[in-house]
């Protein structure tokens, strides 16, 4: 479980990014994070495995504060895929990038390889084991570092805009990760600036503006017609389900599947 | 504006033609959407289409491409940039490293162009304001988010002002509100009379932006005509491009034999 109490950042010189942040989730839960740049969304994550340090207020992760607890030792725990893949990537082989992680975690041999393999699959690189990584293209050095994170087997497992230039098959891939994680009973936290993947992937959305949480709770609560001022004032949109449901009086439409079966069940 | 023909590609030391004999004519206020898997040929294609390939980066052409009436081979690219701007998928390639402030990374295209300082200026604060922007003014252009970083590459290629404008992926790093600015400012552009191609995976943006859409597959043109004829179409699904929502909805309904009004979809 991870718990947030009072957690203010202010970033060198100043600013202050994160404004008192009160957050719990709970384990194998699947959030999305959402607001446009600048709302903090990143600089919240960074906390969670402790690339950044609260500069007031605490963060527990299964009741322990991460205070106390070495990065070397959360990285076990908490795996974050970056939204820029290149400042994560740096070795010259896919295989050898993806297994840097889990062989920093002590994983050998058998174990070691099986763990990179089933990440390789699981994101479609299996077939560019041995290539460099700065051979493929943006989308599959995204997919890499996706990889990368999943090797590693963590019980929690953070991605900052996982979407970000992929194809229709891509974020299908990331929809099918996504799911399985949940699964298998990890927690899965991402940032998104996709409503339709963060209304179809996850049970539970925190709009995040200005450093603070302006909502959170199910995509159908969220993204339902008395949440949008609170969305406009982050700069979002609902999901274009949402608003042809509100519009039809069909209720809280958050995804296109519960749109069709809403307008289906009226029209009996 | 601009006008290919016959065009095959290939990339220096390669032996596969990324792309196949495209035929593509983009006159002035025209706004082309470019779709497509990730290896369909996308960003090469802008490439081409700005001069780039081969002229910087080497490789093959055959077939003819024109900017302008004269051919883009052989032109030398300080030319070409006089007409011709690209915004590159990845802003880090676009950045100059030359400039230590937002405002001077905006304004180098524009000085080396040969404009005056007071030209420049105006056209900086412009393209600045246009995206918003203006508060990182003087912000050290290497340290931005993903997303301020490509609305800065977009901003500066605006404050050249070119005739035509290839983008690859413009709005892919950001929110969903920098997503709309970008649509807006290319919008406007057009209507100034300046050619636009756009390689995007949001055809949601690309509905009621574009004009025209082309989606490339496997290098070749696989569908190419008026925007809503080409983002209706079913077999966008089977090139691995995604219908804009609206589309998705009204199929899905239909297939359950219900139907969604078309004022439903209205923004």
């Amino acid at each position: 479980m991870i718990e947030i109490r009072g957690l203010v950042f202010d970033y060198p010189g100043g600013s202050r990014a994160l404004d008192g942040i009160d957050l719990t989730i709970q384990d194998g839960e699947r959030v999305a994070i959402i607001g446009q740049n600048g709302s903090g969304k990143s600089t919240l994550v960074k906390h969670l495995n402790g690339l950044l340090r609260p500069t007031m207020g605490e963060v527990f992760l299964d009741g322990a504060p991460t205070a106390g607890i070495r990065v070397a030792h959360l990285a076990a725990r908490v795996g974050l895929a970056f939204q820029d893949p290149d400042r994560q990537i740096f070795a010259g082989k896919v295989r050898t990038e993806v297994a840097f992680g889990p062989r920093n975690l002590g994983r050998r041999g058998g174990e070691l390889a099986a763990a990179v393999d089933a990440a390789l699959v699981a994101v479609g690189l299996d077939g560019v084991a041995d290539q460099n990584p700065y051979d493929l293209g943006y989308s599959r050095r995204k997919l890499l570092a996706l990889a990368s994170i999943l090797a590693m087997d963590t019980r929690v497992v953070i991605l900052d805009e996982p979407t970000t230039g992929q194809d229709a098959d891509g974020v299908d891939r990331v929809r099918r990760i996504v799911s399985d994680l949940g699964a298998a009973g990890r927690t899965v936290i991402a940032i998104s600036h996709d409503m339709r993947f963060v209304a179809d992937s996850f049970e539970r959305v925190v709009v995040m503006g200005a450093g603070r949480v302006l909502l959170d709770g199910p995509p159908a609560n969220v993204f339902a017609e008395a949440g949008w001022p609170t969305l406009a004032t982050t700069y979002l949109e609902p999901p274009l389900a949402a608003r042809v449901g509100a519009r039809l009086d069909l209720g809280a439409t958050a995804t296109e599947v519960s749109l069709i079966e809403a307008l289906a069940a009226r029209a009996g | 504006m601009l006008s290919m023909r016959g065009v095959s590609y290939r990339y220096p030391g390669y032996a596969r033609q990324v792309l196949q004999d495209l035929d593509l004519e983009i006159a002035p206020g025209d706004i082309v959407g470019l779709v497509g898997r990730n290896d369909a040929g996308k960003s090469t294609l802008c490439l081409v289409a700005a001069g780039l390939a081969p002229a910087s980066i080497g490789g093959t052409l055959t077939g003819e491409v024109r900017v302008d009436g004269i051919s883009t081979v052989g032109r030398p690219t300080h030319e070409l940039a006089a007409s011709v701007g690209l915004v590159f998928q990845d802003s880090n390639t676009q950045r100059s490293g030359v400039t230590a402030t937002v405002f001077e990374e905006v304004a180098l295209g524009s000085v080396n162009l040969g404009r005056s300082v007071a030209e420049t200026v105006r056209r900086t604060r412009d393209a600045m304001a246009t995206l918003r922007i203006e508060a990182l003014a003087d912000r050290d252009p290497a340290r931005l988010s993903g997303g301020q970083a490509q609305l800065v590459a977009v901003a500066s290629i605006l404050a050249m002002g070119p005739r035509l404008l290839v983008l690859d992926e413009p709005t892919a790093q950001l929110d969903p509100e920098g997503t709309r600015l970008v649509g807006a400012a290319l919008r406007d552009l057009a209507a100034t009379g300046t050619a636009l191609l756009i390689a995007e995976h949001k055809t949601d943006l690309l509905d009621g932006l574009c004009s025209r859409i082309i989606a490339l597959d496997g290098g070749r043109i696989a569908l190419d005509g008026p925007a809503a004829s080409v983002l209706e179409d079913p077999a966008l699904a089977a090139i691995g491009v995604e219908s804009p929502a609206r589309v998705r909805l009204a199929r899905a309904a239909t297939e359950r034999g219900l139907t969604i009004p078309a004022g439903a979809f209205a923004r």
